[in-house]
C-alpha cells in the first residue's frame, strides 16, 4: 500500500543556526495512528509543521505518493491541525470558530451549518454553539479546536500535544473520544506527545525521537488491538508496552 | 436564573463608590467655592461663584449654544476623518511592511510637533477657517488611532495565522477574519484617546485663529469674553468644553464596553 506521506532525508536548520532535525526518514501509512514521542526540543512540532507545509525543510523532501502530481506541493487541502493551545478566536462563538475553515473555503451556508452541527456533536459540545471561548473550560476549548479541525473532513489529522495542558481525567476522556472518532472515520493521525502512557494508549506505532539534533531513533509497533478502552489502561499488556517504550525513550535521551 | 436575582453586594457597593464618591466631592468643592466667594465677598469680575456661572450659562445660552455646536461639528468631523484615515492607513501598514517603514516616521513627526506651532501656518495657507480647524484637530486625533490599530493588526495570534495559511486563506480573508477583529480592542482604545484629542485640537486651533474673529467656537467665546473681562462667561464656556470632553470620553468608553463585553478581558467583569 502506498504511504500517505513520506519524509526522506529531511533536515531543518533554523536561520539562527539551530539544527532542529537531521536525516529524518519516515513513511506514514494510510489509516495509521502514529505518535511522535520525545523530550522537549527534539523537533516534534517542527516535523508536524513541515508536514503541514508551514515550515520548509532545509534538506530532503516531503512527498505525498498517493496524490496526483499537481497537488503534492504546498498546503495539503485535506489536512487538519490541532495546536497545543486551543488557538481560538476569542471574539467568536464556538460555532463561528468552527465555521472559520468553511468560510475561508467558501462553503455554502446551509451545507456549512449542517457540518458545524455535526462537528459539535462529534466532540460532545451540544448546547455550547453560542458560547464564547472564555466561557468554556480548558478541555472544552480543546474540543472546539478539535471540532474545527474535523469540520473540514480531513484525511490526515496532525495533533501537537493537544491534551498536554489538561488534567488526567479530561485527558483520558478525550483520548477515548479521539480513538472512537479515528476508528469511525478511518483518518490518519500523527500525534505529538511527551507522555509515554498517552502514546501507548492511542497509537499503533510510536516514533521515539532524541534531541540535538532531532532524529527518529526508534520505531515501535504497538500491536494491541482496537477498540481500546479503560480496561486496556489497566491491563498487563499496557503496562509492559509502557515499560518498553519508556526504556527506549530513556535510551534516546541518554544517547 | 430569574431576573429578580438580587444583585450581589460587592457590585452595588462599587457602583455607589464609582458614582457617589466623585459626585460628593464635586458638590463639596462647589459648595466650598460658593461659600468662599460669599464670605470673602469676592467680586464676580475676579472670581465668580458656581451660582453666578450657572446663571451666566443660562443667560448667555443663546450665544454659547451655537458656539458649542460649532466646536462639536469640527471635533466630530475631524474625528471621523481621523478614524477613516487612521484605520485605512493602519490596514495599509499591516499589508506591506515597506509602506509602514517608509511612512510611519512621518506620522510620528506630525504627532510630536506641537499643534500650536503648526496651527498658525495651516491657518495662513488654508482660506476656509473651518477647513483649517478641521485639519488641526485631525492632525492630533489621527495618530492614536493609527498607532493603536497598527499594533492591533500586527498582534494577531501566530498560530491562528498559521491556521489560515493551512486553509489556503487569501490576504483579505486573513485581514477580515483574524486581524481586524483582533485589532478592535486596540482601535477602540485609540478612539477613546482620539476623541478627547480631537476636541483639544479644535479648541487650540480656534485659539490660534482667534484674532481672525470669524470663528464662533467655544474657544473664540472665551477669548472674546476675556477681552471684555466677562469672567463668568469664560468659566461658563470652560465648563461646556470640559463637559463635552467628558461626554465624548464616556461615549467611547460605553461603546467600547458594548462591543467587547462578550470576549475581551478589558470589558469582562471578574467573578469573585
Ligand atoms: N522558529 C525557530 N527559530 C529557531 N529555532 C527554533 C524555531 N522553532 C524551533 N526551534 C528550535 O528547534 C528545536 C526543535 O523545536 P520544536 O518546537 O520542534 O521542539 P518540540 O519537540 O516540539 O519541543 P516541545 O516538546 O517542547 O514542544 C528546538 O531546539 C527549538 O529551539
Ligand atoms: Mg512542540
Amino acid at each position: 500500500m502506498t504511504p500517505l506521506v513520506t519524509l526522506s532525508g529531511v533536515a531543518k536548520r533554523f536561520p539562527n543556526g539551530t539544527l532542529a532535525l537531521d536525516r529524518v526518514d519516515l513513511a506514514i501509512s494510510q489509516g495509521s495512528f502514529v505518535s511522535l514521542l520525545g523530550p522537549s526540543g527534539c523537533g516534534k512540532s517542527t516535523i508536524l509543521r513541515m508536514i503541514a507545509g508551514l515550515v520548509q525543510p532545509s534538506a530532503g523532501r516531503i512527498d505525498w505518493p498517493g496524490l496526483p502530481e499537481a497537488a503534492r506541493t504546498g498546503a495539503h487541502p485535506e489536512l487538519g491541525f490541532v495546536f497545543q493551545e486551543p488557538t481560538l478566536m476569542p471574539w467568536a462563538s464556538v460555532a463561528d470558530n468552527i465555521r472559520l475553515p468553511l468560510k475561508v473555503a467558501g462553503v455554502a451556508k446551509a451545507d456549512a451549518e449542517a457540518r458545524i452541527a455535526e462537528a459539535i456533536s462529534m466532540v460532545g459540545l451540544e448546547g455550547f454553539a453560542e458560547a464564547f471561548p472564555r466561557e468554556l473550560s480548558g478541555g472544552m476549548k480543546m474540543r472546539v479546536s478539535i471540532a474545527r479541525a474535523l469540520v473540514t473532513r480531513p484525511k490526515l489529522l496532525l495533533m501537537d500535544e493537544p491534551f498536554a495542558a489538561l488534567d488526567e481525567i479530561t485527558r483520558f476522556k478525550l483520548n477515548n473520544d479521539l480513538l472512537q472518532l479515528w476508528q469511525r472515520f478511518g483518518w490518519t493521525v500523527i500525534f505529538v506527545t511527551h507522555s509515554v502512557f498517552e502514546s501507548v494508549y492511542l497509537s499503533n506505532r510510536i516514533l521515539v525521537m532524541s534531541a540535538r539534533p532531532g532524529r527518529i531513533v526508534e520505531d515501535v509497533a504497538i500491536p494491541a488491538p482496537y477498540p481500546r478502552d479503560d480496561s486496556f489502561r489497566v491491563s498487563d499488556t499496557y503496562g509492559d508496552l509502557c515499560r518498553a517504550v519508556s526504556l527506549s525513550l530513556h535510551q534516546a535521551i541518554a544517547a | 436564573m430569574s431576573a429578580e436575582t438580587p444583585q450581589p453586594r460587592p457590585r452595588r457597593e462599587s457602583l455607589w463608590l464609582k458614582l457617589g464618591a466623585p459626585i460628593a466631592i464635586g458638590i463639596l468643592v462647589l459648595a466650598g467655592w460658593e461659600a468662599m466667594v460669599t464670605v470673602y465677598q469676592i467680586p464676580w469680575y475676579i472670581l465668580p461663584g458656581p451660582v453666578s456661572i450657572a446663571q451666566t450659562l443660562v443667560r448667555d445660552w443663546h450665544m454659547l449654544w451655537p458656539s458649542l455646536v460649532n466646536t462639536l461639528q469640527v471635533t466630530a468631523l475631524a474625528l471621523g476623518v481621523a478614524v477613516v484615515g487612521g484605520f485605512s492607513l493602519a490596514v495599509l501598514f499591516a499589508s506591506a511592511r515597506w509602506i509602514e517603514l517608509s511612512l510611519f516616521p512621518y506620522a510620528v513627526i506630525l504627532q510630536v510637533t506641537p499643534i500650536v506651532a503648526i496651527a498658525p501656518l495651516i491657518i495662513v495657507y488654508v482660506d476656509n477657517l473651518t477647513v483649517a480647524l478641521l485639519i488641526c484637530a485631525w492632525i492630533v486625533a489621527f495618530f492614536p488611532i493609527l498607532s493603536n490599530t497598527t499594533i492591533g493588526l500586527n498582534s494577531a495570534d501566530h498560530n491562528l495565522l498559521d491556521l489560515m495559511r493551512l486553509y489556503g486563506a487569501r490576504r483579505w480573508q486573513v485581514l477580515w477574519f483574524i486581524r481586524i477583529p483582533g485589532a478592535l480592542p486596540f482601535f477602540l482604545g485609540g478612539l477613546r484617546i482620539s476623541g478627547g484629542l480631537a476636541l483639544i485640537g479644535a479648541i487650540v486651533a480656534e485659539f490660534v485663529a482667534g484674532g481672525a474673529g470669524s470663528g464662533s467656537g467655544l474657544a473664540f467665546r472665551i477669548l472674546e469674553a476675556s477681552y471684555r473681562l466677562e469672567i463668568p462667561r469664560m468659566y461658563a464656556a470652560l465648563f461646556l468644553i470640559s463637559g463635552t470632553g467628558i461626554v465624548i470620553f464616556l461615549f467611547f468608553t460605553g461603546l467600547s464596553h458594548l462591543l467587547l463585553r462578550r470576549w475581551h478581558e478589558s470589558a469582562i467583569k471578574r467573578e469573585s
